[in-house]
């Protein structure tokens, strides 16, 4: 009896003590990230990048590519072969048939509205932000692939072996998906994408698309831009002016 | 028709201990892969960031959808009431049941992260086809589970029929789900057609039936239990009804996208200058895979004849596996259609290249393997196969 007494007592002390714990540790959380409280990620606002081909450079591009790989540290797959390897970001050279005009780009995720590779993941590991940067939450990810398959921009990567040496902020994992956050951790403390800041010129511009005030917004505004596959009505974040 | 007497098989020959341990040796060989693999990362195989779904794909698909269609003999018994088909439609539920055992164990464990099956299991997107496939996979174990436990059980034999046409409707959602895995993805040429959904239906009838059939063939002749005419050649028959209906979805699905401007591309791709795609098309699935198979079932010279069947059956099974690495490893070989109007010069368009690996071979047979040592076993530990399948017992109609 007095042993059936002690143990609902223990269990009790413990749950006590769990649940203060708990309760502890989730005031922990959300002193660490008391900004992310203060500025919630919300529908009104929606990421997006404007890249003008008539002003971007070829070696620009090179640099927005270097820039994404050293923020995010991939590119240094010493096992992968080339098709294996991450891509997050690629540059991309395009000729008009018709009138043999070449255009460069860079292409990476496009942030889409309507993303596929959301639609299609099993686990709810590829998701989009409120804020339309789309993701992956690499605890989720069982590694299917999916997502690679319906992904209209070929943006997407597995990770084909083990990681070393990865950056704090951007977790990467053997045998998951990843693609372009929009360099989520820069953006949630007020910075701009790695790429973006790589450029020196106005040829890409980043911004919140819903902000009447933005530079973006007003750019996409006066000047003719085009989504890649705007034929698939996905309403990409990432426009292009010039091709 | 006298009374059906179903019999375990005994299981105690050589030639049993043999086959297990041959399939054995299968299976380890497809664990020893899947260690390999999932240890050093995907890197040692031959999949990468365009083909992303590889051999192991091509064999668990292949044995997904023959998987639904192994149950179709029980179907034609207890929803078309085709009294004929009855005494196999306890091996046509196991069957079925096997191969999709098989199928799944090559998918989950080709999976970047299968330890992170749990999740799978437990977070579902709805609006995935993938999860919704899980679900029909699962369902189909425990529908198909429960159709078996009607037939086996002589209190509840009156409700076969209405389980079985569950299980009919069941597996016609199931296989509908797999096409459509490829059929939403709007993205890629060689996808992107609602015409897929049907097609992997009859398939499934042609790829199932064939691997029925072998099954059927080889456990009633090495446990020396009589199998009629009676059956084997409306088996034989009905195979090739399904085999032309097959072709009859592939033309279609073909013809109807040649029509398209946009997808002449794609279609000159795996008809014409496709290389190992193109080749697998017209010498694996047409000619090897379809053609042939059809010849032998339907000859004069050739009907009615075991081992033609037996021939013909294999080649289905080889010309299933050409069209679904066709479709699987082709549709993504071809580049998806970036710039309308434009060439890409540099940094995408090539024909993605692909070159499977040994230990992807060894995961996809041992699936395969999977599927028949659990067939092996079950036939032994219950009663699925009647002890007699002669055409005086077997025939309703028969006249001796």
């Amino acid at each position: 009896m007095d042993s059936k007494i002690n143990r609902r007592d223990f269990i009790k002390a413990t749950t006590a003590t769990t649940a203060g714990v708990a309760a502890l540790g989730a005031g922990i959380t959300l002193t660490t990230y008391v900004n992310a409280n203060e500025n919630p990620v919300t529908n009104e606002k929606r990421w997006g990048m404007l890249v003008d081909t008539n002003r971007l450079t070829e070696s620009d591009i090179d640099g927005m590519v270097t820039a994404c790989q050293k923020e995010n540290g991939w590119g240094n797959e010493t096992h992968s072969t080339g098709d294996q390897k991450a891509s997050w970001i690629k540059k991309i050279k395009v000729k008009d048939t018709a009138t043999q005009r070449i255009s460069n780009l860079a292409l990476m995720c496009q942030h889409c509205e309507e993303p596929p590779c959301v639609d299609v993941c099993p686990t709810n590991a590829s998701m989009k932000r409120e804020d339309g940067i789309v993701l992956v939450d690499k605890h989720r990810c069982i590694g299917c692939r999916y997502c690679m398959m319906a992904c209209p921009y070929d943006a997407r990567s597995f990770v084909h072996e083990d990681i070393t040496n990865q950056k704090e902020h951007m977790p990467r994992g053997k045998g998951t998906v990843e693609s372009c956050t929009m360099c989520v951790h820069k953006v949630d403390k007020g910075g701009q994408p790695a790429c973006v800041e790589a450029v020196n010129s106005d040829a890409v511009i980043f911004g919140d698309l819903l902000d009447v005030t933005s530079n973006i917004h007003q750019t996409l505004k006066r000047v003719q831009s085009t989504q890649i596959r705007a034929d698939l009505n996905l309403n990409t974040a990432v426009r292009y002016s010039g091709i | 028709m006298s009374i059906i007497r179903y019999e375990q098989t005994q299981g105690k020959s050589l030639g049993f201990y043999a086959l297990v341990a041959g399939l054995g040796a299968f299976i380890l060989a497809a664990l020893a892969s899947v260690y390999f693999m999932e240890h050093n990362g995907h890197h040692v195989t031959g999949m990468n960031n365009h083909i992303v779904w590889g051999l192991p794909h091509v064999f668990a698909l292949f044995l997904i959808v023959a998987a639904s269609g192994a149950l179709n003999i029980a179907s034609i018994a207890s929803v078309f009431n085709k009294k004929i088909y009855k005494p196999l439609s306890r091996l046509s539920g196991l069957v079925a049941l096997a191969l999709l055992a098989g199928g799944l164990m090559v998918l989950v464990l080709d999976l970047g992260r299968p330890d992170r099956l749990i999740i799978a299991m437990t977070e579902y997107n709805f609006g995935s086809i993938f999860a919704w496939n899980i679900i029909l996979y699962n369902g189909f174990f425990l529908i198909v589970g429960i159709y078996l436990w009607m037939m086996f059980e002589r209190r509840m034999n009156k409700y076969s029929r209405k389980v079985g046409i569950a299980a009919f409707t069941w597996r016609l959602i199931l296989t509908t789900g797999t096409g459509s895995i490829f059929g939403f993805l709007v993205a890629r040429q060689a996808y992107d057609a609602v015409i897929m959904a049907p097609m992997f239906i009859v398939m499934s009838f042609a790829f199932g039936l064939a691997f029925f059939v072998l099954v059927l063939m080889a456990s009633y002749k090495w446990t020396e239990r009589p199998l009629g005419d009676a059956i084997v050649n409306r088996l034989s028959n009905l195979l090739g009804v399904f085999v032309v209906a097959v072709l009859y979805f592939v033309a279609v699905y073909h013809l109807g996208n040649l029509y398209l401007a946009e997808n002449s591309g794609v279609e000159n791709f795996v008809l014409m200058d496709g290389g190992i795609y193109t080749q697998l098309f017209w010498y694996g699935q047409i000619i090897l895979g379809s053609l042939i198979p059809l010849a032998l079932i339907y000859s004069p010279s050739t009907k009615g004849n075991r081992s033609m069947l037996g021939l013909a059956s294999v080649l289905v099974i080889l010309g299933g596996i050409a069209q679904l690495y066709v479709i699987i490893v082709g549709g993504q070989a071809y580049p998806m259609e970036l710039f309308p109007g434009k060439e890409i010069l540099e940094g995408y368009g090539a024909i993605a290249l692909y070159a499977p690996t040994l230990a992807e071979l060894m995961l996809g047979l041992g699936g395969i393997a999977v599927a028949l040592i659990a067939i092996i076993f079950l036939v032994k530990v219950l009663p699925f196969l009647p002890e007699s399948l002669a055409d005086d017992v077997a025939d309703p109609h028969h006249k001796s």
